[in-house]
Formats: C-alpha cells, sequence, structure tokens
C-alpha cells in the first residue's frame, strides 16, 4: 500500500517541471469551481425550462421580452424583504400563463397586492434571499422559516390586517373561534395596539350554581360536555370519575343562593306540548337557541346555550325564576327580560322540562360529599384553572394560566417537542396541540376541544397571524381593526334597553349584535305610531327570516318611553325631515312612481306591495311602510341607502331626485289594512 | 493494525445509516381486500369548492359494486390525484354498504383537481372512478363571499330553513351560476355590464337589478372569477384540470 503510494507521488511530483505541471492544473480546476457552480446553479436550469416552455406558445415574442435573465430580487427595506423567488419563477406577473399547471411558471393568482411592493416571503414564508429550491421552501442550514402551507396563507394577511376582511374567511374564523371557545380567558393574546384579544364566550358563574342545577348534572357536564349538548363550547377536561365527583362536590357546597331566585314553584309546569310549542315559536326564542329536531339536525341560533336536554339540567323553580326575569340569576345575560305572566312562565317551563333525555343522568349516583372531597375539588378547581373562565366565590381568577399566545407564529422550532411521526413545523406542532392537547406529555391541562378539521386550520392560520412582525410592525404599515365601542344607551330608556338584552342582536353606534339591524339612525326611520305598535306586537317584516324581533311584553308605558328615546337619539343629520312631505302627493307623482317600482327598477323581485302579484322575499314586505318609514328617510334611502346603512345589499341605483320622490310618494300611499297589521 | 477500529466504526455507522433509512421508508402496509367489485361509482362529494388548500367541506363517498350493481364490502379503494391533494384515508376497505369515506384536502393552485378512486376487479384488473373537485384561489373565494352576499338569494334555487331562495317567486328565472351552457357564451364585457348595470343593459329582465354603486373595482372581476370557476361545463377559463402524474 505505501510502496503503491510512494510511486504515485514520484510519478506526480518526481522531478519540478512535472511537479509544476500537477500543481497548475490543479490551481486551474479549483478556480473554474467557482464559475462551474454559477453556471450548473439550480435557478438557471429553472430560467431555461421558463425560455423552453415559452418558445412554443403564441405570444412567445412577449414574454421573451418581459423577461429578465440571471438573479432577480425584490428588495424592500421598509418590510425586511430580500426575495429572490421571482429567479425561478419567472411567470408570476404573466397573465397569459394562468393555463400552465405547475409552478414554478405559473401566473400568480390575482391577490388585491402587487408583488413588487410586497415581495413574496410576507405571504409565503420561506427563505426569501435563497436561490434553491431546498433552501428557499423548506428550513434548511437551521433557518426557521419554511414556506407557509397554503392553507394557511391567509394568516399573513392578518399580520398587517388586524380586522376582519371579505378575502380572508378562514383568518376570520380563526379570530372569532379564539374568542367564541375562550382560548384567549386562559392564554393571553396582547394585540399589536396595545389591547388583548377578548373573549366572546359568556362562561356562567357558579357561585350559585346550585339554585340552577343539581350535583349529577355538574358531575355528567364534567366528564362530558359533548353529551349534553354537541354544541357547547365547554372543553372535555379528561377528568377521572373521582375527580368529577370531587368537583362537583365542591362546587355544590361552594353555592350561595341568590334572593329571589330559589323561589318555590310558583306556577305549575303546564304540559300541554302545543301551547309550548306555539309560545316557544311566538317568543322566537329560536332566533337565539338551537334544539335538535328528530332528524338530529340543529335549529335555531347561536347565541344562547342549547337546548336539547335543559330539562335534564334545569331545577323547575330555577326554570321558572330565570324566564321571570334572567337579570335576577344573571344581571350581565345576553338574554332578554320578557314580560312573561304566570301562565306564560307555567306554559313555557313545562315545555322546555319536557326537554329531557334520560339517560343523561341515568347511570349519575353520587353518595353525599365528604369534606375531604369537597377540599380536593376545590384544590382540582385551582389546578385545573376553571376561575379563568367562570366567577367562581372564593376563588381568584388565575392571571397568565396558560402561556401567552401573542407571538405564538414566530415560536422557534428547536423550542417544540414534537410528537413522533409529526412533520417537525410550527403549524403542525400548533394544529397537533389543538387536536389532541393532552398527547404531547403526561400532566398536561389543556382540555380536549371538539373542533373539526376546517376549525383547526382556522385557528392554526389565526395563531400564526400572531407573531414577531405583526407585533412590532410600524403603525403607518397596519390596518387597523374597528373597535367595538362602549357605548350605552342612557336614562331610563337606557336601562329598559339593558333589560331587554337589544344589544344581543341590534347594534348601535358600533356596540352590539349583528343579527337584527343596526338601529344607530333608526330614529330617523321609523313613524312613531308604527314603532309603538311594534313593540306591543312585532309583526313580519321580512317573510324569509326565521329569526325575528320577538314580542317582550311590554307595557304601554314601557312601549311610549323606548319609542321616545329612540326617535330622539338616533336621529340620523343628514336625513332633512322637511325634505318630502309625508303626504299629499299629486296622483300623477304616485302614478310615476308605480311604473318606476313595477317597470324600470323592478323592485318586486325583492319586495312585495301587492300581496296578490308580489312575491320578492329578499328585502322588507312594503305593504304598509306608508305607515312605517318617514318619507325623508325613504328619499334619501333611495337616493343612496349606503349613506344610511353601509353595507345594505338594497342595490344602490343613483336615482334621480324626480324618481325617487316618485318612488316614495308611490311607497307612501303604501299604508295596509288593520288586518296585515296584526297577521304574522 | 491501528486501521481496524476504524473500519469497524465505519461498518457501524454505514449500518446505523441503513436501519434508520430502513425505518423512515417503512410505511403501513396496505389492506389486505377481502372481496372484489366489479365498478366503482361516486356516492357523494363531488363536484364540490374549497379553498386552495383546504379540506372540502363534505367528505368523499365512493361505492364499489359487482356485476349486478350490488354493492360489495371489503373491496380495497384506493384515492390519487394531483400532488398537493391529501386524502384522510388514501386507501381502505369499504364498508358493509360497499362504502368508503374520504377527507380531501386540495392543492395549493385554483382550478380544477381530478380525483381517481380505483379498485381492483377479480381478474386484478384496475377499475377506476374519476370525480373532479374545485379549488378556488383568493380572487374566487372573495367572488364566492360577495355572490353569498349579494346574488345566491336569486341565483340558487336551493332553498335551506335559513336562507329562502328568491328563485321560485322570479318572473323571469335567474341563471344559477353552474349553468355553464349559457353563461360560458357569454363575454367577461357582458357578464361586467349586466352586472353593473342590470338586465336591462342587456336587453334582459329588469328583475336583475344594477350593482354597480355597490360593488368596488375588484368585486365584479371576482364574481365572473367565481362563475367562470364554477361552471358546469367547465368554462375556457377556468383554469387547468390538475391530474395525477
Amino acid at each position: 500500500m505505501t510502496e503503491k503510494l510512494k510511486a504515485l507521488w514520484q510519478k506526480l511530483f518526481g522531478d519540478p517541471v512535472r511537479a509544476f505541471g500537477v500543481v497548475s492544473v490543479v490551481c486551474l480546476c479549483s478556480l473554474a469551481i467557482a464559475p462551474a457552480k454559477n453556471h450548473f446553479s439550480e435557478w438557471r436550469h429553472y430560467q431555461h425550462g421558463y425560455l423552453k416552455m415559452i418558445r412554443n406558445r403564441s405570444e412567445a415574442n412577449t414574454l421573451r421580452r418581459h423577461f429578465d435573465g440571471g438573479i432577480q430580487q425584490i428588495w424592500l427595506p421598509d418590510l425586511g424583504v430580500v426575495d429572490r423567488c421571482t429567479s425561478c419563477h419567472a411567470g408570476l406577473k404573466e397573465a397569459s400563463l394562468s393555463d400552465v399547471p405547475t409552478q414554478p411558471y405559473r401566473k400568480h393568482p390575482v391577490i388585491p397586492h402587487k408583488l413588487d411592493e410586497f415581495g413574496c416571503t410576507i405571504c409565503h414564508r420561506g427563505q426569501g434571499a435563497a436561490t434553491t429550491v431546498a433552501e428557499a421552501h423548506n428550513s434548511t442550514l437551521a433557518w426557521e422559516q419554511p414556506i407557509l402551507p397554503a392553507k394557511y396563507t391567509e394568516s399573513s394577511c392578518g399580520e398587517c390586517h388586524r380586522g376582519p376582511l371579505p378575502g380572508t374567511p378562514v383568518l376570520n374564523e380563526g379570530r372569532h373561534l379564539l374568542s367564541r371557545y375562550g382560548c384567549v380567558h386562559c392564554h393571553t393574546v396582547k394585540l399589536p395596539d396595545g389591547g388583548v384579544m377578548k373573549a366572546e364566550d359568556d362562561p356562567p358563574s357558579l357561585s350559585h350554581i346550585a339554585d340552577k342545577t343539581t350535583r349529577e348534572w355538574v358531575y355528567a357536564w364534567l366528564k362530558d360536555p359533548q353529551a349534553y349538548a354537541a354544541t357547547a363550547t365547554m372543553p372535555n377536561f379528561k377528568l377521572s370519575d373521582n375527580d368529577a365527583r370531587d368537583i362537583s362536590a365542591f362546587l355544590i357546597a361552594n353555592s350561595a343562593p341568590v334572593a329571589g331566585d330559589n323561589l318555590t314553584v310558583s306556577a305549575k309546569p303546564s304540559s300541554d306540548p302545543g301551547a309550548g310549542t306555539s309560545l316557544y315559536g311566538e317568543s322566537f326564542c329560536a332566533s337565539c337557541h338551537a334544539v335538535q329536531n328528530a332528524a338530529g339536525n340543529l335549529v335555531g341560533g347561536t347565541v344562547g346555550p342549547e337546548l336539547t336536554r335543559v330539562g335534564s339540567k334545569v331545577k323547575p323553580e330555577w326554570l321558572q325564576a330565570w324566564l321571570r326575569n334572567p337579570r335576577v340569576y344573571d344581571p350581565a345575560t345576553g338574554m332578554p327580560h320578557y314580560r312573561f305572566n304566570d301562565a306564560q312562565v307555567a306554559t313555557l317551563s313545562g315545555f322546555l322540562q319536557a326537554k329531557a333525555d334520560s339517560d343523561l343522568l341515568a347511570n349519575v349516583h353520587l353518595d353525599p360529599a365528604t369534606p375531604e372531597q369537597i377540599a380536593h375539588g376545590k384544590r382540582l378547581v385551582s389546578d385545573y384553572g376553571c376561575a379563568s373562565c367562570h366567577e367562581i366565590a372564593g376563588i381568584k381568577k388565575p392571571e397568565n394560566f396558560a402561556p401567552e399566545l401573542s407571538r405564538i407564529g414566530s415560536k422557534p422550532t428547536t423550542q417544540l417537542i414534537f410528537l413522533p411521526g409529526m412533520q417537525h413545523t410550527l403549524p403542525d406542532y400548533i394544529a397537533g396541540k389543538i387536536k389532541q392537547p393532552r398527547a404531547f406529555a403526561s400532566g398536561l391541562k389543556m382540555p380536549q376541544y371538539t373542533f373539526a378539521a376546517a376549525q383547526i386550520d382556522a385557528l392554526t392560520t389565526a395563531l400564526l397571524s400572531l407573531n414577531e412582525r405583526s407585533s412590532t410592525l410600524p403603525s403607518t404599515l397596519t390596518v387597523p381593526a374597528v373597535p367595538e365601542s362602549d357605548y350605552q344607551p342612557a336614562g331610563k330608556a337606557g336601562k329598559l334597553m339593558t333589560d331587554l338584552a337589544c344589544f344581543s342582536c341590534h347594534r348601535i353606534n358600533g356596540h352590539g349584535g349583528d343579527m337584527a339591524p343596526d338601529l344607530t339612525w333608526e330614529g330617523s326611520s321609523v313613524q312613531r305610531d308604527w314603532l309603538v305598535k311594534f313593540f306591543k306586537n312585532p309583526g313580519t317584516l321580512r317573510p324569509a327570516l326565521i329569526r325575528r324581533m320577538p314580542r317582550f311584553n311590554l307595557s304601554d308605558e314601557e312601549a311610549n318611553q323606548l319609542s321616545d328615546y329612540i326617535l330622539t337619539a338616533y336621529q340620523n343629520p343628514a336625513v332633512d325631515r322637511d325634505s318630502m312631505p309625508l303626504s299629499g302627493y299629486p296622483q300623477g307623482q304616485v302614478e310615476l312612481g308605480k311604473q318606476l317600482f313595477y317597470g324600470k327598477y323592478s323592485c318586486q323581485g325583492c319586495h312585495i306591495v301587492d300581496t296578490k302579484n308580489d312575491k320578492g322575499y329578499v328585502g322588507p314586505t312594503l305593504t304598509q311602510v306608508g305607515s312605517r318609514l318617514t318619507s325623508a328617510w325613504m328619499l334619501q334611502w333611495l337616493k343612496n341607502p349606503q349613506s344610511l346603512r353601509p353595507g345594505t345589499i338594497e342595490p344602490n341605483r343613483a336615482m334621480s331626485d324626480e324618481e325617487a320622490r316618485a318612488i316614495t310618494a308611490f311607497l307612501m300611499s303604501q299604508k295596509g289594512g288593520k288586518q296585515e297589521v296584526a297577521k304574522k | 493494525m491501528t486501521r481496524e477500529p476504524l473500519i469497524l466504526a465505519l461498518a457501524l455507522l454505514a449500518s446505523l445509516e441503513v436501519t434508520s433509512c430502513v425505518r423512515r421508508s417503512e410505511a403501513a402496509p396496505s389492506p389486505k381486500p377481502a372481496a372484489f367489485g366489479a365498478a366503482i361509482v361516486e356516492s357523494s362529494g363531488g363536484k364540490q369548492f374549497a379553498q386552495t388548500g383546504a379540506t372540502l367541506p363534505q367528505p368523499l363517498v365512493v361505492q364499489v359494486n359487482d356485476e349486478q350493481g350490488n354493492a360489495v364490502a371489503g373491496a380495497l379503494v384506493e384515492f390519487s390525484a394531483a400532488h398537493g391533494v391529501s386524502f384522510d384515508p388514501s386507501e381502505g376497505l369499504t364498508d358493509s354498504s360497499g362504502q368508503l369515506t374520504t377527507n380531501v384536502s386540495l392543492g395549493a393552485m385554483g382550478g380544477r383537481y381530478q380525483i381517481v378512486a380505483s379498485t381492483f376487479d377479480k381478474s386484478h384488473k384496475q377499475v377506476e372512478l374519476r370525480v373532479e373537485e374545485i379549488a378556488l384561489d383568493y380572487q374566487q373565494a372573495l367572488g364566492r363571499h360577495l355572490s353569498d352576499q349579494y346574488c345566491d338569494r336569486c341565483h340558487n334555487p336551493e332553498s335551506s330553513a335559513e336562507r329562502v331562495s328568491n328563485y321560485d317567486n322570479l318572473a323571469v328565472k335567474p341563471h344559477p351560476f353552474t349553468e355553464g351552457e349559457v353563461l360560458n357564451k357569454m363575454s367577461d364585457a357582458d357578464l361586467t355590464a349586466i352586472i353593473s348595470h342590470g338586465g336591462a343593459a342587456l336587453n334582459k329582465s329588469a328583475l336583475m337589478p344594477a350593482w354597480g354603486n355597490n360593488l368596488g373595482k375588484n368585486d365584479i372581476p371576482a364574481l365572473i372569477a367565481y362563475i367562470r370557476a364554477v361552471s358546469d361545463p367547465p368554462s375556457r377559463d377556468a383554469g387547468p384540470v390538475f391530474v395525477r402524474k
């Protein structure tokens, strides 16, 4: 072996001339390495491929003219972008290349931003400066940022856009779920504007829970909340039988009665299911509460809790007191205070009490609680952070119970512990953690949620948008969310509006729900007589809607008080009361309005004026609109509906003053008969 | 003499490498089919729309039948599609009603994805079913949002309890957006004119209002992109069909 090596050495460097020759060749070869590496680089390969592809296309010359060889770069110092992606992705800006089936040559889909102004990595992540596929797309060389899978791309929109956008349904849904499922009770999410993300669920106080329900129900609920209601947002803590027994023991023992809430059953619950169904329907309970029907489908809204098995939960005396006035038990509830009389309370409580599931509590047999169990239950309640969501007398709300998520989207993968078989990327980690939180280690406290695959994707998208860049972007580069106002109506009428929970459905001055119309300008819109009558007996305005204004059984005084307040406080300065008289229009004007209504503008497609011929179901019925709306409002509405209610789908037809006046005159003559007023 | 440990160490390293490679490439074995069918048909879940990369709202359900058209339980079905499409599960045996259900996530690019479900018949010949699913890119998804908001109440004849269709109430019936036979024959310019100026602009029904003042400058192209994406038969502008290579 050594002899052979010696011979080789002799052969190459035996005499000076030969040695000089060999060294020169080696030098030359090593000098050629750099240009060769450049010549055979990956991006050149893709550029050659691009040129080859466009050669056979009909617009080849144009594409050739647009093409620049060499390394391409988008450099945006403000955003910290150095993106060389366009070196290989050569056709991104070519509209005609939308039929190319694969990247890197396909046209970029249409988005609201220009590539030259935003670069690529702002949305897709990855390493912008890299010029090989592996380094740009994957995380090699200990770079942290692999390319973002397509289903999470909207997270990047959320870095700058802090409010919902029409084009980002997944991000909007994810942010909504973070609030709706109360994630932010335990996990603080500091928003870049200085606030914190607020929860939208309304976890009930547990300080008086023994008034409302039994220990057996609490036990069954703790074991499996979704067995009681499929839509429950309470997660499953996977408690052992003993732990659930002890927590239920503590909660019941810790509960103090609310005065006026533990009344004996004051009205005998009626067992007339027909009357119950119709009162439940007339009161539009289904606008907020869902019930599973015989086919297993949920019917109803999601504002309040599902009522499919409510009879197995609530105590009859509590239910009656709650129906009489929910604010006694929970002053801040979103449930309106219907002014039900005794007979109605009896009917409705009987109807709801019958919605029971005998299987739910069939196997729950609890012995009376011992002091040890109660003490252990209290410890568990602290350990699991129950008070992060629920108010519990004697237990302080823990601060920062779970890790803060304000910058979770930038968490380095080196700090993560992955499950076996899992891809080592941050999105997979977040999705996996939401899907099966307890799998990551023993002794973890995060409970099990029952999210669908699409919901997990949405939540992951929203969480990925909370990252280093989103929290450090200068405010000039961000689009802030419109904050919810803290508007509260004043005085007696204001108290009444809180009592009736108007804001659970209606929005006024930037505060409240979105189920029912925005009432910010309602005072300019409606006539007082109609409003009073409507409060007393809300008729149907939109026949196709199943969510409607319930009848609160208001007294005359209350209806008048509310109407006066609305007419005074909710006036739009742009609606000039003198712009159009309430009546006394020339016949010709009314006739012209009718022609425009049925002809040029064909309003009958969506609205009904003549119940015999018109069928339109999209907009409100206009048979009695002349008694309902003011002429000034109608005139302004016809000219520019969005100026009065931004975002309304009423087409803005930019009518001339003459046309708008004529149609107003025609509609104001639709006063409606008495029988129609009362009709549902 | 001193090299021996070195060689030993090298051999050890190599064997380690080999074993780790073997473990990595180890995939769950396909289940053994208990029966064979003659045909494979779609039960539900074809022609759905989802955003690029997203999971389809409904799972894809296929059924394996024998020569007489009876369902075959225990037949092996495999799903495959272009790169980027994922299935959960990607293969399995049909259940007692001869069906196999899979959740489909579409690829990252907008367009139509051809999904192939295949099974083997008794003579071990492959029988295939091809189904198309539609991935909406940003613009098309925005169009769908706008369509839900402004168009769907009249243009979609399907009613639900939550949303009653106005289609039957209209004297002149609107074209559902999937109606490719009609809509494919209209140019983008004509569709833009009808959406912005109303049906009357092209001597069509005045029941179609003018939306030009409601919609922003990006909205009408988005709506048209959506209409093109969902039309059946496919429009020329619907983009490529992604098929398995």
